[in-house]
């Protein structure tokens, strides 16, 4: 069999981004190899792969590497892999509702994020600030999508946006502990709240979500060296 | 059964004439409108891009989509003429990387190259150029970026091929050069001398006088900041 079919998933253990191609794969029941990187030293197999980004998150499929952005690898892997699970909708415009949306997460919200979990003081309040405004507008823009506000989610009709909002808030408890803020509120957005329950209560989440603990001490840890850490997942 | 297309834009938006430039390939009909995107936003843009508040937005049929590139890809898989992206979805992912790291690597870099004060334009240059260089070496000697027919990249990259020529222009200052970027000049001119490119880009004259315009503002500003 050799290097037919072979896929292979560059990733770190805390990346959002690897998190979510990792979930695609499982999902679509795709045999594949999971090798972690270390940020401080990246493989050379890595940086031969991803010479124009060179970070983590690197799908390898048949020896041929796709990099940067996970959203690239997430429509890739619905494209090759094309099984009962479509992370994507057939039709054109509920597709391009489900770009808009995941690139907002991606590129707005996401981004502010990070500045939240960089910064201190003035600076993460502004970042504080503009972050639930954009949740507002999430769960505002939601609403089209769970009309009956009541997210029923199973491991059947997990999507590309269901993947990249939770890969990007999924942890938010993590991060609400961490950092002393509120960030996913039951009352101020109860529809991305109830949504992200939802996704964290499936076996296969829970399966691959590191322990909590876990993640807020590499939370505070990132907090330390932030600036290093966003540049190389 | 006839289509209704609108697409609302700006006349010197590289963005809104990405759209009408994939339409225009696929020979699409549509009717365009001009937001007034400084002084007042129609309440008709408001209404279908309430996110962002930006255009361009494409008006299909009554449902509005916005964000170029996600419009892009719905052109793409609405109207299947003249295809922008490869059927095989490896070649896919790699357009849309190089789409991606057009869009948003090099565009600001050579944005903020072109408008950045003196104290930090070198480094701002610095980084522009490594951008181009990189965008260069994913022509790989083709005549587009979408090989023998232009594709996804060369309509993202369509700043580089015109914005860019007329902001050096009026500022005086070369990031893209023959000497230096040999293959991606030679894109330039490839891809401006489309017809169907032709057709969709704003006039000339008018976009170099609003970047004149706009270097005036800029060193007015300095000025004023240093007295």
């Amino acid at each position: 069999m050799g290097e037919e079919n072979k896929v292979i998933l560059h990733g770190m253990w805390a990346s959002p981004f690897s998190k979510r191609v990792e979930l695609a794969l499982r999902l679509k029941g795709v045999p594949f190899e999971y090798k972690e990187e270390d940020l401080r030293n990246k493989s050379s197999q890595l940086l031969h792969y991803n010479p124009v980004y060179k970070k983590v998150t690197v799908l390898v499929h048949n020896g041929r590497p796709i990099a940067e952005s996970s959203l690239i690898i997430l429509e890739y892997i619905d494209e090759t892999w094309k099984n009962s699970l479509q992370l994507l909708p057939e039709d054109p415009y509920k597709r391009a509702k489900v770009r808009f949306w995941t690139s907002f997460i991606e590129q707005q919200l996401f981004q502010t994020m990070i500045t939240v979990i960089k910064t201190d003081g003035e600076a993460q309040e502004k970042a504080i600030k503009e972050v639930l405004e954009k949740l507002e507008m999430l769960e505002e823009g939601m609403k089209e999508f769970f009309p009956d506000r009541n997210p029923s989610i199973d491991s059947e009709n997990l999507g590309l946006l269901d993947l990249v909002f939770f890969s990007s808030f999924g942890l938010h408890k993590v991060r609400e502990e961490v950092l002393g803020i509120q960030i996913i509120d039951p009352e101020k957005t109860p529809l991305l709240f109830s949504w992200v329950k939802a996704i964290n209560q499936l076996p296969l989440v829970k399966e691959l979500t590191p322990p909590h603990d876990k993640l807020v001490a590499f939370l505070k840890f990132i907090r330390e060296c932030s600036q290093v850490f966003f540049n190389l997942v | 059964m006839s289509e209704e297309v609108k697409v609302f834009g700006f006349w010197c938006s590289p963005f809104s004439r990405r759209v009408e430039l994939a339409l225009k390939l696929k020979g699409v009909q549509y009717e365009y409108i001009e937001e007034d995107v400084f002084k007042n936003k129609s309440p008709l843009l408001l209404k279908y891009n309430p996110v962002h508040k930006k255009i361009p937005v494409l008006l299909h049929n009554g449902k509005p989509i916005a964000e170029s590139l996600v419009i892009l890809e719905y052109i793409e898989e609405t109207w299947k003429a003249n295809p922008i992206l490869p059927e095989d979805p490896y070649e896919k992912a790699m357009v849309r990387f190089w789409t991606k790291f057009a869009d948003e690597k090099c565009l600001p870099a050579l944005w903020k190259a072109g408008w950045s004060p003196e104290n930090e334009r070198e480094k701002a240059v610095d980084e522009a150029c490594e951008c181009l260089k990189t965008l260069e070496s994913a022509l790989k000697g083709k005549r587009f970026f979408g090989g023998e027919t232009v594709g996804l990249v060369d309509i993202a990259a369509n700043f580089i091929a015109f914005w860019l020529r007329l902001i050096q222009e009026a500022t005086g200052q070369e990031l893209l050069s023959a000497e230096k970027f040999p293959d991606l000049f030679k894109w330039t001119d490839e891809f401006g001398s489309c017809s169907v490119v032709k057709e969709s880009l704003p006039p000339r004259d008018k976009l170099l006088a609003f970047f004149k315009a706009r270097v005036a503002e800029a060193m007015d500003a300095q000025t004023n900041a240093s007295k």
